[in-house]
């Protein structure tokens, strides 16, 4: 059994009490640990950029070519905290309720709190730093609603919060990177971790303009290297997000905690066509003002204004009226697929519903609206070519954000010592369902408040590294360097017919029919025997071009491939595993009359970490899930 | 639908670079251009030769890593679109398009299509941030920031540091990058203290990147995807003046 290591004491004591308890280094012996940190969006770039405020020797990599460019920078709708400037009665109490109920019952208590009392701080922190959040006329910060709650909770600035979170992030890691403390290398890419005696002491990273592989000491080392939804191929995720920094690891002895669960967003935008390499996000704020409809019939072929009211099924309306446009995601997108599966859908596809706005510009005029969502209208006419002020936008579900990842405790520490994880890239506090506007929250929250007391914590309970330890570290190093090369050196070596872009996309496609918004076994032990073969061909027929002594995107896309196919076997066995459904993990077998998620507390209330034994070979590891604070209950949005 | 394609080809930053020509016949006018440019690299690896480079990420006009001139327009030939967002639609079938990078002295290309725009890293690295350490903050509401204000200080931070003003200025100048970071942290009462410091450290920087002057063509303001108002660098001459020269 796995444990957490949550402090004692009541609920709303517990971070008090970590820190008024944590260790501390003098301020003077800081800058002889040295910190690693790999990725520098929103978690990444806060943690860094907080560890070398402190003191501490912190170096940062990223494969992007400017830290500005972490897919943080997408996030669309807003950043929650439980301010209550509404006074709508929210408290940290509530968020924390939400965010636990939203999540399914399948997330820790303790982290869910602390995620909700330092929410009011990030607000603060950002103000700071200059982050232009929306205004009333009056000066004071302004808030809206998103999915899964009844209150307004919701900080904005437009449709970019991400954007302009993640420039507060980056402009803070920019004034540390200007000092001594903080060294910030771009375009490198971690491709193995260094352990010694069992703890994680560094790094190999490939710098991707040179092809040069390096190997880097530290006495902690934090991932924060994001979501990997990507690896459905088309996804709500940008380019080059990956699963290669936590599947090494992972494959390094960090366990992989509840993998299958990967949220898939009700309001993107649907596929077009097979060329297409992404799907776009549109905001989940548009849902405060938009209403959701397909027609009632299936044969409908009348264009969507001349459709009636009559001959509209308001679905979401219908089946959960008390939060109607604005369930949960995993239930929005769920009653989506369950609308177009039916044969209801629209679009030349067929595969997308109706998100209208006729009634939301009637009652508050195109200027109101064009002022709340303008750069969202906008958006949806550059990719689409349609104006969705005269007509419904047509939206569907993609795959968007990974609530699985390193298994952590309460620290943020992987069970590999020294090896922490933050944001995306743990599993920590979403459960099996993330709530709207709570990524931004976790990723901020992560770095800029929980890390820099837990790091410090953990590196005062060892020394910086010492002068006899050099030579054990350096045969590490040199045998871990040896191990990248050699696996660069294969997939090259291959010289098959296939580009690593092909293999990908059948991936994503055998996972997204077989592990995506519903799963069964069935189907998901087909989907296992297909990918064992899509591996096996991996190794005999992939084609990268060129050498690896240059800038070769096609090398990199190559490698993550590989990590992505081994990762998509766990993500089957874990979904196969968990015999219940929860949140974004919906098991067919497991529903209710009505066709909601039925939950198996009694069996199923722990989080599933995964160790790897090699040759797509797990074991299982359970980390029970203790409800002290709140009552089970079936999560009802109706 | 068919297009023409005439791609920059440069093996390093100090080789000699041309055009290579390409003829796809099985494109949808649906497609990004990033998109068409995945299925021409495809058929090229395919063949044996070495595919394109090129940077995108997000895809969806933020990240601000895509860009390259089309046919002379820096980014798209559609207004305040990034070249992510440019679909092939925006093209006529069979039209000849000539692909090159963003073309500037700081912006060295690495590879093909690939720029260096580290340059603008090191300008905000300069002074592009409010000093405030974390767990300084104080409470959000204790400043009051009125709509008009806030709106505008969002106008300017909006910017995702592509490039393309500096790409399409006949100077290769960075002012309009540069004037509105220091304009969205000088105008908010949170960057005031350090608003002199700000300007004299990032204007600095920037001229010593090489970037060139502005003549105030305002070329900058018409391929910004994020419509950034060239009042920026109007704003930032004014700030100039009263601090640096009366």
């Amino acid at each position: 059994m796995l444990d957490a290591k949550i402090p004692a004491g009541e609920l709303k004591d517990k971070w008090q009490n970590y820190k008024a308890n944590a260790k501390l280094i003098n301020p003077a012996n800081r800058r002889n640990y040295k910190i690693i940190v790999i990725g520098t969006g929103l978690s990444g770039a806060s943690s860094a950029a907080s560890l070398a405020e402190l003191g501490f020797q912190v170096e940062v990599f990223t494969f992007h070519d400017s830290a500005r460019r972490a897919h943080s920078v997408a996030a669309q709708g807003g950043v929650n905290a439980a301010k209550d400037y509404k006074n709508d009665s929210d408290s940290v109490w509530r968020m924390f309720y939400d965010t636990l109920k939203g999540g399914d019952f399948r997330s820790r208590e303790a982290n869910v709190y602390r995620l909700a009392e330092c929410s009011m701080s990030l607000i603060d922190q950002a103000v700071a730093q200059g982050v232009p959040f929306a205004r009333e006329y009056s000066g004071y910060l302004s808030n809206r609603s998103f999915g899964g709650v009844q209150v307004s909770r919701t900080f904005y600035a437009r449709g970019q919060t991400g954007q302009q979170l993640l420039l507060g992030a980056y402009q803070s890691l920019m004034r540390q990177s200007a000092g001594k403390n903080l060294k910030l290398n771009t375009r490198h890419e971690m491709l193995d971790i260094i352990t010694l005696n069992g703890e994680a002491k560094g790094v190999v990273v490939r710098n991707m303009d040179t092809g040069s592989i390096s190997t880097h000491h530290c006495d902690a080392l934090i991932i924060a290297s994001g979501g990997y939804g990507k690896i459905y191929y088309l996804s709500t995720l940008a380019m080059n997000c990956n699963a290669t920094a936590i599947w090494r690891a992972h494959r390094n002895g960090a366990f992989m905690a509840s993998p299958s669960w990967t949220q898939f967003h009700p309001t993107s935008l649907p596929q077009l066509g097979s060329y297409q390499s992404k799907l776009t996000l549109m905001s989940e704020s548009l849902r405060n003002d938009g209403r959701i409809w397909v027609p009632k019939s299936a044969d409908e072929k009348r264009s969507p204004n001349e459709i009636p009211d009559e001959d509209r099924d308001y679905y979401l309306e219908r089946r959960y009226p008390a939060f109607g446009n604005l369930a949960p995601r995993d239930i929005s997108s769920r009653a989506a697929k369950e609308r177009i599966d039916k044969g209801f859908g629209v679009g030349p596809m067929k595969n997308a519903v109706y998100l209208d706005f006729k009634d939301a510009i009637e009652r508050d005029g195109k200027k109101t609206i064009q002022e709340r969502y303008g750069n969202l209208f906008e958006m949806y006419r550059k990719i689409t070519g349609l104006n969705a002020y005269e007509e419904p936008m047509m939206i569907a579900p993609a795959a968007h954000f990974s609530m699985g990842g390193l298994w952590v405790d309460y620290r943020l520490m992987t069970n590999l010592k020294g090896l922490f994880s933050l944001g995306e890239s743990n599993f920590s506090d979403h459960g099996a369902n993330r709530l709207g506007a709570n990524s931004l929250l976790q990723a901020c929250v992560d770095g800029y408040f929980i890390s820099p007391s837990t790091v410090m914590d953990y590196l005062a309970e060892i020394k910086p590294m010492e002068k006899d330890e050099i030579h054990a570290w350096e045969k590490a190093a040199k045998r871990t360097k040896e191990k990248v090369g050699q696996r660069i050196d294969r997939l090259l070596a291959i010289k098959g017919n296939t580009t690593a872009e092909e293999f990908h996309k059948e991936l994503g496609q055998m996972l997204y029919a077989n592990c995506g918004l519903a799963r069964n076994q069935k189907d998901m032990e087909f989907a296992l025997g297909s990918l064992y073969s899509i591996q096996e061909r991996f190794y005999k027929e992939l084609l990268i071009p060129g050498d690896a002594a240059a800038i070769n995107f096609e090398l990199e896309k190559a490698i993550r491939v590989e990590d992505y196919l081994e990762m998509a076997i766990l993500i089957v066995k874990d979904a196969l595993q968990r015999e219940e459904s929860c949140g974004a993990h919906f098991r067919e077998e497991h529903q209710t009359e009505d066709g909601e998620a039925l939950r198996n507390d009694d069996d199923f209330r722990y989080v599933s970490a995964w160790e790897y034994k090699g040759d797509n070979r797990y074991e299982l590891h359970k980390e029970h899930l203790s409800f002290d604070h709140v009552e089970l209950k079936e999560r009802s949005y109706k | 639908m068919e297009l023409q394609l005439h791609i920059w080809r440069q093996a390093g930053p100090d080789k000699k670079g041309d055009f290579e020509e390409h003829y796809l016949d099985d494109l949808d006018e649906h497609m990004s251009v990033p998109e068409m440019m995945d299925h021409l690299n495809k058929k090229i690896i395919k063949s044996g030769g070495d595919p394109v480079a090129f940077e995108s990420d997000c895809r969806e006009g933020i990240c601000g890593q895509c860009g390259f001139v089309i046919n002379g327009h820096v980014h798209s030939p559609e207004k305040s679109t990034t070249t992510c967002q440019t679909h092939l639609r925006s093209f006529k079938n069979r039209q000849t398009l000539y692909l090159e990078p963003f073309r500037a002295d700081s912006f060295p290309v690495k590879k093909d299509l690939v720029i260096d725009r580290s340059a603008f890293d090191r300008i905000v690295q300069a002074g592009g941030y409010i000093g405030v350490n974390t767990g300084q903050a104080s409470e959000a509401n204790t400043t009051l920031i009125n709509h008009e204000l806030a709106e505008d200080a969002f106008d300017s931070a909006a910017c995702i540091g592509c490039g393309a003003c500096v790409a399409t200025c006949k100077n290769a100048s960075a002012m309009l990058f540069t004037s509105a970071k220091i304009n969205h942290l000088s105008m908010l009462p949170q960057g005031k203290p350090e608003a002199s410091k700000r300007l004299e450290n990032m204007v600095t920087q920037m001229d010593s990147e090489g970037f060139g002057s502005c003549t105030y063509t305002g070329a900058c303001e018409v391929v910004c995807p994020q419509d950034i108002s060239l009042k920026n660098i109007t704003e930032l001459n004014r700030k100039w003046l009263w601090e640096k020269i009366l």
